[in-house]
């Protein structure tokens, strides 16, 4: 299949369910390395995003994008606001003028994306955050993306990638965040910000095939 | 969670009512977005400073907005950094075309929120600078962290720059004294109790009746060490030991102290802790010129204290002295 307009707000819409339903958890991992406010603000700033979306409704792929944007960077804070505001207000300006987007506009959309929260957090693999899902999820979307795989495997790969990554965070030492401030004690815990990331990849994995 | 509200999600809100109405004379509140502004903002050719950060630290920083400190905060969801649409309306409202500080404590998501808004209130034509306070010992400042944590420091910063900009300082200046403030304060915080979200109504995290963490943040991240619960002595003689050798503070040295408490710590024990303090800098050969005692840096309900010192000079005392209207702190004239 090729990700519509209304695939896209289909998939937002849903991610306000997903973060809602895995508020407690979320905010659980953030309360052992953080400051437990992730899962709230995740859950705050989607359920914004949706009540946006449905009072006004954005025409097209890239102004959807644009607007949850918009939304995550007023009603998110914290450092995942920025962060996941940016990352769609990036992706926005990757499928400008799209009316349908394929594996390859797909995977550049998440792509450009992630540039923004590189640029935005300045983290490097391995600091404990979310780019230790979005890096590996992106590299085997790209690989799969090579090989010709449809949509579906493209984001399965990229979802199973992305949970392994978030797994791969536990033993890892922070770098970055607020985590980083416990040293030695943030090892032995999942990230937050990586488990909102494949959270975000598995519904699209699920609901784009 | 035992808390006197009436809805976890209406608290801000209701609380900043609450401060509009206590405080008609001194500031006014907006709400989309939510910022505390000086009430008789922008004032003409003086330059605008700005903070903010999470709710849950009153009174920083809505309640030290007013004459010779804040012209505006931006209160952030409880431990949550602010919005970058906030900011820049504080920035806006402000702004009486001498620019805009931006004062902002150490934490990725104040700093990057804004950043964002300094990018915006700087496209529209607002002169703004930004200054990031981290003051506190401990959390080593390193490659392998995000750095020191903004705490204690923040208040002198603000009461000092907010004084600078009333005497007519230009934007540079006040910025300038503002890093000079951070760059000879050290902090460090230590809880007896947790503190409970309202929003999450369980205990940030779990502490024995006996035990005590030190070097806690002011959102009930954990610090250096949990141990058993030790005497007053020994607390500050470790909490001034870790801050005296960090900057360092020597024998001669004049300073301004403050002794903070966490938010559920009575003044009949800040009081104890201050004299402490008092004894240990004494035996140092370090002079406390000015003194802030009382709960000015907060985290909602915790147990607990934190003691900040700056090393001051004649400037910085002058400007400490210089008169202050706010809510929650006011001296002179
Ligand atoms: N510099 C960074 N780059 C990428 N991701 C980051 C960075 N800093 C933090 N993160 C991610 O953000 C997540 C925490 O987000 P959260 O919503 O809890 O914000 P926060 O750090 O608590 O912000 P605040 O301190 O203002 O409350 C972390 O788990 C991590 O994945
Ligand atoms: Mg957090």
């Amino acid at each position: 299949m090729a990700v519509s307009r209304d695939n896209l707000v289909a998939w937002i819409e849903a991610l306000q369910q997903v973060y809602n339903e895995n508020k407690e958890y979320l905010t659980k991992l953030d309360a052992a390395i953080g400051d437990a406010d992730h899962g709230i603000n995740m859950n705050r700033g989607f359920t914004a995003v949706k009540t946006e979306l449905e009072s006004n409704p954005p025409d097209n792929i890239a102004s959807v994008l644009k607007s949850v944007a918009m939304t995550l960077i007023k009603k998110v804070g914290g450092a995942s606001g920025p962060l996941y505001g940016t990352f769609f207000l990036r992706a926005s300006t990757a499928v400008t003028g799209k009316e349908e987007l394929d594996a390859a506009a797909v995977v550049s959309m998440f792509e450009t994306g992630f540039s923004g929260i590189i640029q935005r957090g300045k983290a490097e693999v391995g600091d404990k955050t979310m780019v230790d899902a979005w890096t590996p999820a992106l590299a085997a979307m790209n690989e799969a993306l090579d090989s010709d795989a449809s949509l579906k495997e493209v984001l399965e790969k990229g979802a199973a990638a992305a949970e392994q990554g978030m797994k791969d965070t536990i033993p890892l030492q922070a770098k970055k965040g607020r985590a980083s401030y416990l040293g030695e004690r943030s090892k032995g815990h999942q990230d937050p910000g990586a488990t909102s990331t494949c959270l975000m990849l598995q519904k699209a994995a699920e609901l784009w095939s | 969670m035992k808390k006197i509200i009436n809805n976890p999600d209406d608290v801000i809100n209701e609380s900043l009512a609450g401060v509009a109405a206590a405080h008609a004379d001194l500031v006014r509140v907006e709400y989309d977005p939510a910022i505390i502004v000086r009430v008789d903002a922008p004032v003409q050719g003086k330059v605008g400073i700005v903070s903010g950060g999470g709710s849950g630290h009153e009174p920083m920083h809505g309640g030290f907005v007013g004459m010779g400190m804040l012209d505006a905060a931006c209160p952030g969801d409880v431990f949550t950094s602010p919005t970058p649409d906030q900011m820049e309306a504080a920035t806006k409202a402000v702004d009486g075309g001498a620019g805009v500080l931006h004062i902002v404590k150490n934490y990725t998501g104040d700093v990057m929120n804004f950043e964002m808004a300094a990018e915006l209130a700087q496209a529209e034509g607002t002169n703004v600078e930004a200054v990031v306070i981290d003051d506190d010992v401990a959390v080593q400042d390193s490659l392998y962290t995000a750095g020191r944590r903004g705490v204690g420091a923040t208040v002198l910063a603000e009461k000092i720059c907010g004084a600078a900009a009333e005497r007519g300082d230009d934007l540079k200046t006040v910025a300038d004294l503002c890093r000079k403030v951070n760059a000879n304060s050290r902090s460090m915080g230590m809880a007896l109790t947790s503190c409970t979200v309202p929003a999450a109504g369980e205990p940030t995290f779990q502490i024995g009746e006996d035990e005590m963490e030190i070097g806690i943040g002011i959102h009930g991240e954990p610090g250096r060490e949990r141990m058993k619960v030790k005497s007053a002595k020994e607390i500050v003689g470790m909490m001034s030991e870790a801050i005296v050798s960090d900057l360092p503070f020597n024998s001669g040295d004049s300073v301004i102290a403050m002794v903070n408490g966490m938010g559920g710590t009575p003044l009949i024990e800040l009081y104890l802790v201050y004299n402490e303090l008092n004894e240990f800098l004494k035996e140092k050969g370090i002079t406390i010129a000015r003194n802030l005692v009382g709960n000015y840096i907060t985290s909602l309900e915790m147990a607990g204290c934190s003691i900040t010192l700056l090393k001051a000079d004649d400037e910085l005392l002058e400007l400490w002295d210089a008169p202050v209207l706010t809510p929650a702190l006011r001296w002179g004239e």
